[in-house]
């Protein structure tokens, strides 16, 4: 990611450079603007929510340095111990600023976690099921049909009615929820993979059966399960925001975005907005960015679309 | 054909007991109701009675076996907190949840058809390219933050229409509604727009990439050559073979508008089977949240079975691969 700008300098020493896939991925990538400043704002996101301890004038859960006398607050109000208060405070007198920057390290650990779990899973299983075939593959597929007939979001309430609150358990709902989206991604693209003469070729030399899925197929798969993780992260942390605001996702003490906009859901008949909607805003440009970049990688990655 | 149903039948049976057992376990597992029932300063005796009381003294695998006795019977066990059985007191809240739904599905077809065919038609206007964006944030933005906005922009600061509950009923043909009184109808649209939004979205696509299709097949162009107004060719012709898909895919989200509706009717305040679900949750109302989630599983599968049993009627080659495998 540091290196992306071509040194235009070692362009003109060789011109007849051949450009690798990669190459071509990142200039066709950046090529769309709305793409590359969803980028930006999402690494921007990450950072601030990395940097959350440093950047922010108050820790929103030591209690020390809470007051309940600057609660509810409005905006750019200046808090009992002199810094100013940019987004307001909640009801408890916590600064927004610094409790939506702590709630999204949760929610981007809880959005990423999951995801990453769940395509770890998902792309193990698909890739089971494309590879053994015969019965193996009819039952997996069969399972995975049926989750995907209920919505996600239904299972993961299913999930968290069953499991109760906690990160690690609202981690597992996610997991759980979102799985069967991989593996049929992984499954159908190994189908197609495994035909190709480049398989063929590999079995031929004797190559096992292991390091021809693991080093040959899966790396060809790679495409579309990025696209769809990205776009499954996103929904990922939408769904966890969705549990907590309905008060089953995560607890008080972990307080997520969705945690805070639910806290702040009292106050806003009574006109103090502030209190859900700067959290929301958070949350929504984390959405969106996730999502615009996953809408671009998709035409990116596809080679039916290439010029 | 028979064979193919039966076997799809003996299938769906095997999920909803799968699901039953899920369920029934899962929920059973966590935490302990009975603090939540007796008042704090019950003596043990006074547990001991509500434990007993609530048959939460047997071992679970009894509990399974009486739960899965009664649900034969139609009984899906006692609420812990209202004391009814927990069937009646979903159906009670079914027809909330019903109209909700179904009048969100009303407004993603009146909506997002129309939007959607306008996208196809001149797919390079400036209102084109701003429908498909507004249809990209309608995928992307959640919903309970839409349902937030809305009550802060239409009930707080305009105050055009209230922010909660259900309003009066109106009675036709026997059946007590919402959409029946005026009161209602102000009650019903900022909840019913909500939860349509995720749907108008869908809708504006499937029809959009319809009529683009259908533009430049042949039947349109012989329509053309035979003299008929672009409006007849559009009105007619392509909405006729366009429609077909887009109501097959709108209807099987029914269910999912069902499922969703937890989110909406929570913040809405809106008196449905989804808010009953929260709030027994919330309160480990056990045998609510279990025939909650076992009469959604039910109703998935119905769905499910329906549209598999249809397609195979449709398309033969269904049935086959089916025996094939």
């Amino acid at each position: 990611m540091t290196d992306m700008t071509a040194n235009p300098a070692l362009n003109a020493d060789k011109p007849a450079k051949v450009e690798t896939p990669f190459q071509r991925f990142r200039a066709e990538f950046f090529e769309s603007k709305i793409a590359t400043g969803a980028l930006i704002v999402f690494l921007i996101i990450v950072l601030l929510a990395v940097l959350a301890p440093w950047i922010t004038p108050q820790n929103p859960y030591d209690l020390a340095q809470v007051s309940v006398m600057d609660g509810r607050l409005p905006p750019g109000s200046e808090a009992f111990d002199g810094y100013t208060m940019w987004l307001g405070s909640d009801g408890s007198g916590r600064d927004l600023y610094s409790a939506i920057l702590y709630g999204l390290r949760i929610s981007l650990t809880v959005g990423l976690a999951s995801g990453v779990i769940a395509l770890l899973i998902g792309m193990a299983i698909g890739l089971v099921a494309a590879y053994a075939g015969g019965r193996i593959e009819a039952i997996i597929m069969r399972i995975v049909d049926l989750q995907l007939s209920f919505p996600a979001s239904l299972v993961a309430l299913m999930m968290v009615a069953a499991l109760g609150k906690g990160v690690d358990k609202i981690i597992l709902a996610l997991v759980i929820a979102q799985w069967a989206y991989y593996a049929r991604t992984v499954r159908a693209t190994a189908l197609v993979e495994r035909s190709k003469e480049y398989v063929e070729a590999a079995q031929c030399l004797g190559i096992s059966r292991f390091r021809v899925v693991f080093r040959h197929i899966l790396p060809n798969c790679m495409a579309p399960l990025i696209v769809v993780g990205t776009v499954q992260t996103a929904s990922a942390i939408s769904l966890e925001a969705t549990l907590s605001f309905l008060g089953v996702g995560l607890p008080q003490t972990e307080p997520s975005i969705g945690v805070l906009i639910a806290n702040g859901f009292e106050y806003m008949l009574s006109g103090r907005y502030w209190i859900s909607v700067f959290p929301g805003l958070a949350l929504l440009l984390t959405v969106v960015s996730i999502n615009l970049v996953g809408d671009h990688l998709r035409d990116v990655l596809n080679p039916r679309l290439k010029k | 054909m028979t064979v193919f149903i039966i076997r799809r039948l003996l299938q769906a049976l095997l999920v909803v007991f799968m699901m039953s057992v899920i369920v029934f376990f899962g929920v059973n597992i966590v935490g302990d109701p009975v603090y939540m029932l007796v008042s704090p300063d019950a003596d043990q005796a006074d547990i001991e009675a509500a434990i007993s009381r609530l048959g939460l003294d047997r071992p679970i695998l009894e509990q399974y076996w009486l739960f899965l006795k009664g649900a034969a019977q139609g009984d899906l066990g006692d609420s812990f907190i209202f004391g009814e059985p927990a069937l009646k007191l979903i159906l009670h809240h079914m027809p909330a949840t019903m109209e909700l739904a179904f009048s969100a599905l009303i407004l993603a077809v009146v909506i997002g058809i129309p939007l959607g065919l306008y996208a196809g038609l001149y797919p390079d206007s400036r209102i084109s390219k701003g429908i498909m964006a507004a249809s990209i944030f309608g995928f992307s933005l959640p919903t309970f933050w839409v349902g937030l906005m809305l009550i802060m922009l239409f009930a707080v600061e305009l105050q055009w229409v209230p922010a909660t509950g259900r309003g009066d009923l109106g009675s036709f043909l026997g059946i007590q509604s919402s959409l029946f009184t005026l009161d209602g109808l102000s009650h019903i649209f900022l909840p019913a727009l909500n939860l349509a939004l995720l749907k108008i979205s869908l809708a504006i696509r499937l029809t959009r990439a319809g009529v683009r299709e259908a533009m430049g097949l042949d039947y349109v162009k012989y329509a053309r050559a035979k003299g008929l107004s672009t409006r007849r060719i559009i009105l007619v012709h392509v909405m006729k073979n366009i429609m077909i898909p887009v109501v097959t895919v709108m209807g099987l989200e029914f269910g999912s508008l069902i499922g969703f509706s937890v989110v909406t009717e929570t913040i809405f305040a809106w008196p449905g089977m989804g808010k009953l679900l929260i709030d027994a949750i919330l309160q480990l109302d056990r045998p609510v949240v279990v025939a909650y989630l076992m009469i959604i599983v039910l109703f998935f599968v119905l769905i499910n079975l329906i549209v598999d049993i249809l397609y195979s009627i449709l398309d033969p080659r269904v049935r086959l691969q089916d025996q094939g495998a």
